[in-house]
């Protein structure tokens, strides 16, 4: 989190780049001013003087040197005055100058050890500046009677301090170095790391000591090399929204707003062109969102929220790419405003925009000109910007996806492909080929064994501890020839694609390692699946999986919590899709339930169940778990107990339900398989069931569980007070 | 006068022209892109970059290459980068009178019709002169604003 004006560690880079920057151009200044005193007409030397001066004046202005900068802007209206003719330079202006010139030095190496500008207000150099300029004496504050004849010492005590001291600890120790020579180095280095790997396959096929411990050095190096590379073309990509808080300030005090910028993740790097690219479309969507998305604090307090508005900007690393989302927590957009809008400035009929989905209609705010705020402000409104935003974003191949909720907030999500970078991968095996995954999205490695993947058709689910994890086959989703289904000795790569959790099964695996990112020709770009290519320690090409594409793909479900509306997610599967259980019940009826209420799939043999008067439980754990046939529940005629063993099969499968600490078992005929539809319920047809809808391509009822079990708790309540009177 | 770089894909003679090929290589590992246009046979190792190569016989619509049988890769530059063209076999570069220059043939049918710009009459035989840009997709059907079989 940042407050407004500078954190230490923060800025500090900004200012040891303002320090760098600065000790550079006085340099320039000392040169440029011996310059115009020799030819006083050189206009563009006096303009590049002028520059030099009103740069530091608005740099430290910005960083909040308040000396330097008063000292700055006094040297650059005397600069003005000598740029316009109205006065020209002699050689007390230039000697003061130049002696400006040196103050601003040292106040600079005290910014270096001190982090502030010091207590000294320079007032005579000020004055001085101001009386070569022209203006009376009077207008500054009186100088101490002295001024005149301290005029030279500035410049006599810097100079024997300069001597001692030689040059500043921040210029020493950096290099400004052409980005297109770090390019090439880096590119060196990147067929470096191809070599590498060739060789320490080749030397892993050879048992060469020497070899191998000549290529263990090279490894070494190379690893090193790489690392020190990479890092010079890395920055944290603080330092692109390094201004935001500032910015968002000074933009909600101009709206009336209270608006809080968070930040996390800042220290996120990213290669310094990438954020060169993304810092102007960046600071576009957060001015959009304290401007649009924030609502006044009166309205806040009315609607509930905390007067202050929230705009997290975040950025973490999530598929092989960097994801920088900006979330408000403002008013969401209006998609109903935005459907106005777009009858009238997109020549879309009304009819036409109410069938428009919510999606199409997001679409719309990167259309140039397309702008629901019903007024121009100052700072946005005008439909310039997001239509730029998007073309910028994906000129450096990222993509940027925006979701909202009416009265909850708006989140823009912007992806950047890291198609420049050496990345850690884990090469697996499926059949012939290899393919490199991110480590990035690696959770665990599981070996299974023939049987453990319980295959529900096509829905394969593993049991990872507690949990169902669905289960996708490398082989079977890109279509591989030679991967077996269950054979033997495969493992299973628990992935992670953002919130969704799958298990990866997959013939074999290598070494992890690291590799080039390239990414793939314009032929392959509609292929999700893939995030890139790079070359193997084998020499040959290997693909690597994209796996948020790949979840996508084989329909891989989202966790059911509670998440915001996501517009973009909501385009494939229509709308409120919800992962079923499919099973047929004991007597063959087609039913399915929420899977979200299925804790565990389990199957018991027959012989393990316990009876206890008409209750029957199987010892599940350290627990026990009651079974519930699911037809008693349904049943509206309570059955009478049956014998044991009756119209049972073999094995009981069972469903377990967890409510709080509580276990039921309901038992059911077969698990069918789990589907991800959207819940269009027709209307019920008997008591415990919400509904029927079609269910590839049947009719299936849809159980309502929790009604069930309340019927069920009733009927107990019942029956034990009827034994009560019984007894009575 | 203008210089075509000839080879031969299923029994054809094809050629196109000399200064968009970047070299010519021997039969070279490929790696198979699972879930790719048909035409594209896979990726090649160019010394370290990663190319992208374009089976001409699929792209052609003419007979599969019998499994046994290495293609050679014609590597041509496009603004996209480098593609590799994998073709039976590579003859000479020719030079060719334009004067003898017609246009497709109606005879060519499938998607030849339209990534072949036309013939050269040499002697005895046609020499089918390639659009390239079309039959590296940056045009065609096939390319880059096509669809990728999704399933």
């Amino acid at each position: 989190m940042e407050e407004v004006k500078y954190v230490p560690g923060e800025m500090d880079e900004i200012v040891a780049e303002f320090l760098v920057e600065s000790y550079e151009s006085l340099d320039r200044l000392d040169r440029d001013l011996l310059e115009l005193e020799r030819d006083p007409n050189a206009r563009d030397v006096l303009a590049s003087i002028f520059r030099t001066m009103h740069t530091i004046k608005g740099t430290c202005g910005f960083l909040g040197f308040v000396r330097l900068e008063r000292i700055a802007h006094a040297a650059e209206s005397l600069l003005a005055g000598l740029r316009d003719g109205s006065s020209s330079i002699t050689p007390q202006t230039a000697g003061v100058l130049l002696a400006t010139g040196d103050v601003l030095r040292l106040i600079l190496r005290q910014i270096e050890e001190s982090g502030t500008d010091g207590e000294d207000d320079h007032e005579v150099l000020v004055e001085q500046l101001a009386r070569l300029r022209g203006e009376p004496p009077g207008a500054r504050p009186a100088a101490p009677p002295a001024a005149e004849a301290r005029a030279a010492p500035p410049h006599a005590a810097v100079g024997s301090r300069r001597g001692a001291t030689t040059r500043s600890a921040v210029v020493d120790t950096t290099v400004r170095v052409d980005v297109s020579l770090l390019d090439k180095l880096m590119t060196l280095v990147g067929e470096l790391v191809l070599s590498r790997n060739h060789l320490v396959e080749l030397s892993s096929d050879r048992a060469d000591p020497s070899l191998a411990s000549a290529t263990q050095s090279v490894d070494h190096i190379t690893a090193e090399l790489q690392e020190g590379v990479m890092k010079t073309r890395l920055q944290p990509i603080r330092t692109a929204w390094g201004a935001f808080p500032r910015v968002a300030r000074d933009l909600a005090v101009a709206l009336d707003k209270r608006v809080r910028i968070e930040t996390d993740g800042g220290e996120t790097e990213l290669d310094r062109s990438i954020i060169e690219a993304i810092k102007d479309p960046l600071m576009h969507i957060v001015r959009n969102a304290v401007d649009h998305g924030i609502e006044e604090p009166e309205m806040r307090v009315a609607a509930g929220k905390h007067e202050e508005g929230v705009v997290l900007v975040r950025a973490y690393h999530e598929g092989g790419q960097v994801t920088i989302e900006v979330a408000d927590d403002g008013a969401g957009i209006d998609l109903d405003a935005v459907r106005a809008k777009a009858v009238e400035l997109v020549s879309v009929t009304p009819a036409q925009a109410t069938r428009m989905s919510d999606r199409e209609l997001v679409d719309l705010l990167f259309l140039a000109g397309f702008s629901t705020a019903d007024h121009v402000t100052r700072v946005s409104g005008r439909g310039v910007g997001m239509d730029v935003v998007r073309t910028n974003i994906e000129r450096i191949g990222g993509s940027i996806d925006v979701s909202s909720r009416r009265g909850h907030g708006t989140t823009f999500k912007i992806r950047i492909p890291l198609t420049l970078a050496i990345i850690p991968v884990l090469v697996v095996a499926s059949g012939d080929e290899r393919i490199a995954i991110p480590q990035a999205n690696l959770l665990e490695l599981v070996g299974v064994g023939p049987g453990s993947i319980e295959a529900l058709h096509e829905a394969p689910v593993y049991r990872l501890r507690d949990r169902l994890l669905p289960v996708v086959s490398l082989a079977q989703e890109l279509g591989l020839a030679g991967g077996e289904e269950t054979s033997v000795g495969r493992f299973l790569v628990v992935l992670h694609a953002g919130e969704r959790r799958f298990g990866l099964l997959v013939d074999g695996l290598s070494d992890p390692c690291e590799i080039v990112v390239e990414p793939l020709g314009p032929h392959l770009h509609g292929l999700e699946v893939f995030a890139g290519a790079t070359i193997l320690g084998n020499g040959r090409v290997g693909l690597i999986l994209d796996v948020v594409g790949l979840a996508d793909r084989a329909g891989v479900l989202d966790d059911v919590h509670d998440q915001p509306l996501d517009i973009e997610g909501r385009r494939e599967p229509p709308r409120d899709t919800r992962a079923l259980l499919l099973f047929a019940d004991t007597a063959g009826g087609r039913m399915a339930v929420p899977l979200e209420l299925i804790d565990r799939l389990e199957s018991f043999p027959r012989a393990a169940v316990e009876r206890s008067g008409l209750d029957e439980a199987v010892t599940f754990g350290d627990r026990i778990l009651p079974l519930v046939p699911l037809r008693d529940l349904l049943d509206e005629r309570r059955r009478a107990p049956r014998p044991a063993g009756e119209d049972m099969p073999a094995d009981l499968q069972v469903l377990v339900h967890r409510r709080g600490d509580d276990l039921l078992g309901l038992v059911v005929g077969r698990v069918i398989d789990i589907v991800e539809q959207p819940l269009q319920l027709q209307g019920a047809s008997r008591p415990g069931v919400s509904g029927t809808m079609f269910l590839e391509g049947r009719i299936t009822e849809i159980l309502d569980l929790p009604g069930l079990l309340e019927m069920r708790e009733r009927r107990r309540r019942l029956d034990l007070s009827a034994s009560a009177r019984a007894a009575s | 006068m203008k210089r075509l770089a000839t080879f031969t894909v299923d029994g054809r003679f094809l050629g196109i022209d000399v200064t968009r090929v970047r070299e010519v290589l021997r039969p070279q590992a490929l790696t198979r892109v699972p879930l790719a246009p048909p035409q594209i046979a896979g990726l090649v190792n160019l010394r370290g970059e990663i190319v992208t190569a374009l089976d001409l016989r699929v792209a052609l619509g003419w007979r599969q290459r019998h499994p046994g049988e290495r293609p050679m890769n014609v590597v041509v530059t496009t603004e996209h980068g480098h593609v590799s063209m994998l073709v039976d076999a590579v003859s000479d570069v020719l030079e060719i009178d334009e004067g003898a220059f017609e246009r497709t043939p109606s005879t060519l049918g499938g998607s030849a019709g339209d990534l072949i710009r036309g013939a050269y009459k040499l002697d005895g035989r046609l020499l089918l002169e390639l659009d390239l840009d079309a039959a590296i997709g940056t045009t065609s059907p096939f390319g880059i604003d096509a669809e990728v079989d999704d399933r």
